[in-house]
């Protein structure tokens, strides 16, 4: 009795911390995205997510989040070096893409390191990640064609290419209502996997209404 | 009984005190420091983190850090910044609060590093701090969409409006070498047409490299006195495309068709110019009896190996024909007719593979050919050949001229990177030339072949003492089997970095090049020419503004002189100099979506020459000259607006009314042109559409590239008569619309899932 007692005590102590260790860690960062208020903040939690990659090693989503927190604050900060973060992120969605190959939301990830680099100067570096762009986004419907997030992606993008090149509020409406069609009925897979998107593909339509 | 309620006790005590273990190992403890380069600089943004655990934080703008860590003993800290070295420390946690300052290494790397080939314009999409873009080529008013006319807007680039070719800093058109892919391209421009200038023969779309050396160029080329410009082809394109062309002055029709896995692409074109139409709208001062007619064929294969290797192969194909007449200078009533027939065959295969620890391997491989037939006729009033007249200068303009070049060509470089950014490249290339031509005119037959099998080895390498300081020494052997005769050329370059955004940089070099065949046919003891070049440079470049100032010297040590005499005799005892100073000022950022560039170049420069009878400023050789262009977009109309100016004080030009020793001394009126060009990109159906409309010499400003003098016709006052050498039409236009249509995956993503 007394040996079980102690082996229950000592196992559940363990067992607690080490499974709870890395999904608190997860939801701890969910929190701390809401509290998050800059740039600076993202990086920060970029910086938090990408440590809990580099512990864990077999986890896709930490490498994820990193990848994808880090592209949101160089989006939002027009001082940040683009091609530096790019070539940084690139690294981790390499990092993701081997623990978990052909995933929709890499792809989708793919896309915006894409437009970020297309954006530093879009004039001439249009044909190459624009091709880019547009390539993760069919890779990402095609292996979920139920995810709504290529669809938010592609209406984000095309509603800033001029209509002569195929884009424009016509076209990009079209993406967020089949992208909010698609949000009604998506589940993610855990709690700790993607679930964003659907009030920024909301505010995007009555953007182009 | 009892016993047992004390074990449960105990128990029960087992677990408690195991609670409080884990608890007690989550006691934190406090860790802070700052984070600084081994200058004391402060360094923000570095990310700390202690290895295989959650705890870690990024340095403050401060460079100062603070964190939390439930870790426990010896751990290790590990401190990465983009651009230094990651650090790596072990560190004992106990209780109390850490302190610790943390110093990072910086590492040598491309980003930072100071650029070594500073002297160079590049044209290029893929480094940051590119001085022009692939598409600028295209956009630059004036040049229509011609690679070299867009460099002569740069400084050092002489604009010689009655010549093709590249003037740089006081050489002759000879003295520069075009390279595509490794490959010499003999033959760049159209076939020379007396007091035309020709285009470049290849579109800049071909092109995603463009690097443009006035000067001080890398030991991996050689046979230019001046310099190179080196053309680096695609490779996979992004997709598949059909292409059409349409203007007044050509049609043309590509295909490319890229495989699925993007691993492979094929393409190729068709390209027919004819002027007839565009000669009727703006007539044009000389005769042309036989309008400009030309037939151009291309064809690529391009695959991509393992290890991310390309393999890519080029043939061009272009056949042409022209005739042109001018009223003849020493017979009044008669003209001078010149009709060219022109073939001109273009190959290039190119090999880069990647072989691993830092190999890397370029293969290159070219066959060329060219023919001109060449005929030159004396004619009547009613365009028939005149008889002899037994007047020598009348009857020596009748003469015919078939040429032949056959140029092969070999080349290796292997490159190695070894340190982080250091490289050594070494290599070899050989070429084996063979020119036959057939000249007959009164003065007989005269048949000619001449071979050469050139051979070179080289070797470079890029040494990075500090992120700051940079030094690239180089040699360059060469043989030519033709002269018989070996050369040494040293090159270095150092480069030395003040700001994050300015650079110092010192180039010197000796170049040698084959003086030019067709002067070496039953010549010995000829050796090769020789210049020596000094440059200086100061640049300031980011990515929206550009500056850039450069001194230079280059010393002709040994040019070639021809005999006034029948037969010809040549020698290396021809010399010269030429300097100057080049500033170059570009801003992209000032005006939304406008661009402009303004250049100019000082340039004092002397030889004596060929069959120059004094030392004196050549007549290509221009003392002031400068060019701005300017470019506007509206991106949501998609429509561009584009001017450029170029302007140059007058170059001298032979007047045989004066004595040897004014040779050279008159000069041309200054040249000066403004032009236009406008470019709408729109949709036209399921067509992405480009319509450019071009006007050269908006201003109708007079032209005079110098003068062409009769050999023995005399005015009044004794004096030879002569006739301007004008531009064929004082005012120039293109019209020209280009529809691709692509596989536009986005559209057809967008129609299959909707």
């Amino acid at each position: 009795m007394k040996k079980l007692l102690s082996l229950i005590a000592l196992f559940s102590v363990l067992a607690l911390n080490a499974q709870t260790k890395y999904e608190s860690a997860m939801q701890n960062g969910f929190a701390k995205l809401k509290e998050s208020k800059g740039a600076d903040d993202l990086q920060a939690l970029g910086a938090y997510y990408e440590r809990i990659a580099e512990a864990e090693k077999t986890q896709w989503l930490p490498y994820y989040y990193a990848a994808r927190h880090y592209t949101i604050a160089a989006f939002m900060n027009p001082a940040a070096d683009k091609d530096k973060v790019a070539s940084k992120v690139s690294e981790l969605i390499n990092k993701a893409e081997t623990i978990e190959p052909a995933n929709a939301e890499i792809y989708c990830l793919k896309q915006q390191v894409a437009v970020m680099q297309l954006l530093v100067d879009p004039m001439s570096r249009w044909q190459t990640f624009g091709a880019q762009a547009s390539e993760a986004i069919a890779k990402a419907k095609e292996i979920d064609p139920s995810n709504p997030r290529p669809y938010l992606l592609e209406g984000q993008y095309l509603m800033n290419v001029p209509e002569a090149f195929g884009g424009g509020k016509a076209v990009a409406k079209k993406l967020f209502e089949r992208s909010l069609e698609l949000f009604s009925g998506f589940k993610p897979l855990s709690a700790l996997h993607p679930n964003w998107g659907k009030e920024q593909a909301e505010q995007l339509l009555a953007a182009c209404q | 009984m009892f016993v047992r309620q004390i074990d449960t006790m105990k128990a029960i005590l087992i677990f408690i005190a195991g609670l409080m273990l884990a608890s007690l190992l989550k006691g934190q403890v406090l860790v802070k420091g700052t984070v600084k380069d081994q200058k004391g600089r402060i360094l923000a943004g570095a990310n700390i983190i202690i290895k295989d655990s959650y705890d870690g934080t990024l340095s403050d703008s401060t460079g100062a850090f603070s964190f939390k860590t439930t870790e426990k003993g010896k751990v290790i800290l590990v401190v990465s910044n983009i651009g230094y070295k990651t650090l790596e420390q072990g560190l004992d946690l106990g209780i109390d609060t850490l302190a610790i300052a943390l110093y990072l290494k910086e590492e040598i790397n491309e980003l930072k590093a100071v650029i070594i080939t500073a002297g160079s314009y590049e044209a290029s999409d893929k480094k940051k701090g590119t001085v022009l873009k692939a598409l600028d080529i295209a956009t630059t008013a004036g040049a229509n969409a011609d690679i070299s006319a867009t460099i002569q807007t740069l400084p050092g680039a002489q604009k010689v409006g009655e010549q093709e070719g590249l003037f740089i800093r006081g050489g002759s058109a000879e003295e520069a070498k075009i390279i595509i892919d490794g490959t010499v391209v003999n033959n760049f421009f159209y076939s020379s047409v007396p007091g035309i200038a020709q285009r470049g023969r290849f579109s800049p779309f071909l092109f995603n490299g463009t690097v443009f050396s006035s000067g001080g160029y890398s030991a991996l080329y050689g046979q230019a006195l001046s310099s190179v410009l080196n053309l680096e082809s695609l490779d996979i394109p992004e997709k598949s495309e059909l292409q059409l062309g349409l203007s007044p002055l050509f049609a043309s029709l590509g295909l490319q068709q890229v495989a699925a896995n993007k691993k492979s692409s094929y393409g190729f074109s068709y390209n027919w110019t004819n002027l007839t139409v565009y000669q009727k709208l703006v007539p044009q001062a000389p005769d042309f009896f036989k309008v400009p007619d030309f037939h151009t064929a291309d064809a690529n294969y391009r695959f991509k190996t393992k290890k991310n290797g390309v393999f890519k192969i080029y043939a061009y194909y272009n056949s042409g024909s022209l005739g042109v007449r001018n009223p003849s200078l020493d017979s009044l009533g008669l003209w001078n007719a010149f009709q060219l027939n022109n073939q001109n065959l273009f190959t290039n295969l190119s090999f880069r593979q990647f072989l691993g620890n830092g190999w890397k391997l370029n293969l290159a491989g070219s066959i060329s050919y060219n023919r001109d037939q060449i005929v030159s006729q004396v004619q009547n009033q009613q365009y028939q050949s005149v008889p002899k007249t037994q007047i020598p200068v009348i009857d020596q303009a009748s003469f015919t001229n078939y040429a032949t070049q056959w140029m092969f060509q070999l080349r290796a470089v292997a490159e190695k990177r070894f340190g982080s950014i250091n490289t050594l490249r070494f290599g070899a290339e050989l070429w084996n030339n063979q020119d036959s031509a057939r000249f007959q005119s009164v003065l007989g037959l005269y048949p000619s072949l001449v071979k050469d099998r050139y051979t070179a080895g080289f070797a470079e390498a890029d040494l990075y003492i500090t992120n700051e300081l940079a030094f690239r020494p180089g040699l360059r052997i060469e043989h030519s089997s033709l002269l018989n005769k070996v050369n040494i050329a040293p090159r270095a370059a150092l480069s030395y970095k003040l700001s994050k955004n300015s650079q110092l940089s010192a180039d010197y070099g000796i170049f040698y090049q084959t003086p030019e065949r067709r002067y070496l046919i039953n010549q010995s003891a000829v050796d090769f020419l020789r210049a020596d070049h000094y440059i200086l440079t100061y640049q300031h470049i980011s990515s929206s503004y550009t500056f850039r100032a450069q001194a230079f010297y280059k010393d002709y040590v040994s040019l070639l002189k021809t005999s006034s005499g029948f037969p010809v005799v040549v020698n290396n005892n021809g010399y010269g100099y030429a300097k100057g100073i080049e500033l170059f000022w570009r801003d992209r950022k000032t005006f939304k979506n406008f661009d402009y560039w303004i250049s100019y170049s000082y340039l004092d420069t002397k030889r004596d020459y060929n069959n120059y009878p004094a030392f004196v400023q050549p007549g290509f050789a221009a003392t002031h000259s400068g060019s701005v262009v300017l470019k506007k977009f509206w991106v949501k109309n998609m429509f561009g607006v584009n001017w450029s100016y170029n302007w140059s004080t007058g170059r001298p030009y032979y007047n045989p009314n004066r004595s040897a020793k004014e040779f050279l001394s008159d000069k041309t009126i200054a040249y000066s042109t403004n032009n236009f060009s406008l470019n709408w990109l729109p949709k036209i159906g399921k067509a992405n559409a480009v319509v450019v409309l071009g006007i050269n010499n908006v201003f109708n400003e007079r032209q005079i590239f110098g003068y062409n003098y009769s050999s023995r016709v005399r005015d009044a006052d004794g004096l030879l008569i002569r006739s301007e050498i004008n531009p064929p039409a004082s005012r120039s236009f293109f019209l020209g619309v280009f529809l691709s249509w692509g596989v536009d995956r986005t559209q057809q993503n967008i129609n299959s899932n909707l």
